[in-house]
């Protein structure tokens, strides 16, 4: 398990490297992108309002609190990541279409990721799920919203993170699948058990 | 009733509500910590130091500890001499949004079909409100939890020939287990509900979710099958965030309501590791008691 920490704008070199299993801590810039994000991006075509290049998305739909003091300024209350799978559809062409190099979510995704995160150099890492309070902690600034109309969860949020982490490596750049590996191991005891527990439920009479 | 002692009772509510969202019911912090304690695995010990060092901030800055605060679900158990009664239901829909303010919550309520959000958490049939009604009884005991997206995904419930049975049975929660489990946010407590027709089962299952870890079903053969499912399905060894590590779930819970000769149905709920489930009964004078966090005053 190698430690990494990462600074964006994230060039490919420095996260050619890393392997599934390492751990990373980002320093600089992310923004949330959900399921909302993805669809304007990858099928509505969009412009883009960010420039995403070289940074981190985080599947993340946040607590947001706006200062009473100051309208348009938000801090961050709670960020956990979301379930990445429901990404999986859009991920691969929204790698390519906007150049993040980082994919921050929780639990794995599938080939399409991995085939996207290989031919555009990104890799995907798992924030531990449900440390929300862990990660708001770690927000420096919230520089802005952008697409505020899509709701708290689903808008585009911008950030400026330091030592954002533990994030850790479930597909690198040559398409290793941390979670398709423990995936097909937890399949393979599953058929173990099961006859074990077929033998406990023998109930009809 | 006066207007004051509802305002009271809405005040109680919101205050559990929000207070549920910061801080773990007792019993699954005790199983986490022990759970932590024998695990080996370093990713899978870097999850859970995350997880308390969460836990830990969330209750410093009162917060609440997970961002997905859910859909609010209340299982109320009434007194049908408890003096509120008639404002029940009401008064939960405005603690929720009284609770959206203050804790802060998420605000988690998309309508069907119009697909906006509703921003304060309340909407169509919603909080979900699960009445019993207990008779010679002036106290109402409210059991509340917040379904999250991700701990929600996995449900699914399903109406199985008899013949299929029980290993179906097995067999059906244990695939969705090893494909959905895995992003609910291990460990995961199941919840595993048995009956005749699709909603009973759907129903019991997130039941058993409210059940404190430890306690067991009354039925002998259904206790012993709840053991032999955490044995099994920890074998698995999941582990937090699906990392794989040591074991699976914090535990298995089943309820059963009896069938019809031709059907056997069941349903699968989960709860993540975050599982926010909370219980207050409170008395006819509005004095209250948190049964699942110990000695809290709200
Ligand atoms: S599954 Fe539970 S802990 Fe994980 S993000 Fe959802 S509500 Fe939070």
């Amino acid at each position: 398990m190698n430690i990494k920490h990462l600074t964006t704008p994230i060039k490919d070199e420095d996260i050619m490297d890393l392997r599934i299993g390492d751990l990373v801590y980002l320093t600089g810039r992310l923004i949330t992108g959900r399921d909302d994000v993805h669809h304007r991006v990858v099928k509505q075509h969009r412009e883009l309002p960010v420039d995403l290049n070289g940074i981190a998305v985080f599947h993340a739909g946040p607590i947001m609190k706006e200062r009473a003091d100051e309208p348009g300024k938000y801090d961050v209350i709670s960020i956990g990541p979301t379930t990445s799978m429901r990404m999986e559809n859009s991920e691969r062409d929204f790698i390519r279409e906007t150049g993040v190099k980082l994919i921050i979510g929780k639990g794995g995704m599938g080939l399409e990721t991995a085939e996207g995160c290989k031919e555009s150099i990104a890799v995907h890492g798992v924030f531990p799920g449900g440390c929300a309070v862990l990660a708001a902690e770690q927000v420096l600034d919230v520089e802005g919203v952008e697409w505020p109309e899509l709701g708290m969860p689903e808008a585009m949020w911008v950030m400026r993170v330091k030592d954002f982490g533990p994030i850790l490596i479930s597909i690198d750049t040559l398409g290793n699948n941390l979670f398709e590996d423990n995936k097909k191991k937890f399949n393979e005891v599953k058929e173990e058990v099961l006859p074990e527990l077929y033998s406990q439920v023998d109930y009809l009479k | 009733m006066t207007t004051s002692e509802k305002q009271k009772f809405i005040d109680i509510l919101a205050a559990f509500t929000g207070y549920s969202s910061k801080h773990l019911p007792d019993d699954v912090v005790e199983r986490l910590t022990l759970m932590r304690e024998k695990e080996d695995s370093p990713m899978a010990k870097l999850f859970y130091d995350a997880m308390f060092s969460d836990l830990e901030k969330a209750s410093e800055l009162d917060r609440p500890c997970c961002q997905d605060t859910g859909v609010l679900q209340y299982f109320v158990q009434v007194g049908s001499g408890f003096p509120l009664i008639d404002e029940t239901e009401d008064s939960l829909r405005e603690a929720v949004k009284k609770a959206t303010i203050e804790a802060p919550l998420r605000h988690n309520v998309v309508e069907i079909f119009d697909e906006y959000n509703t921003g304060d958490n309340t909407g169509t049939r919603i909080p979900w409100i699960d009445w019993e009604v207990l008779p010679h009884c002036d106290s109402v005991t409210i059991y509340m939890y917040m379904a999250g997206g991700g701990c929600s995904l996995p449900g699914t419930a399903k109406v199985l020939m008899p013949l299929e049975g029980y290993e179906g049975a097995m067999k059906y929660i244990l695939d969705q287990v090893t494909s959905y489990g895995v992003n609910a946010c291990p460990p995961l407590l199941l919840g595993i509900g048995i009956g005749g027709s699709v909603e009973v089962a759907a129903k019991l299952s997130k039941k058993a979710l409210l059940r404190r870890i430890g306690t067991r079903n009354k039925n002998q053969k259904a206790a012993e099958l709840e053991l032999k499912m955490e044995e099994a399905i920890n074998r698995i060894k999941i582990g937090p965030g699906g990392v794989s590590g040591n074991a699976s779930v914090m535990a298995v819970h089943i309820e059963q309501a009896g069938r019809h000769p031709s059907t056997l149905a069941v349903g699968m709920s989960t709860g993540c590791w975050a599982h926010r489930r909370a219980c207050i009964r409170i008395n006819h004078d509005l004095s209250y008691e948190l049964l699942t966090h110990k000695g809290v005053t709200l």
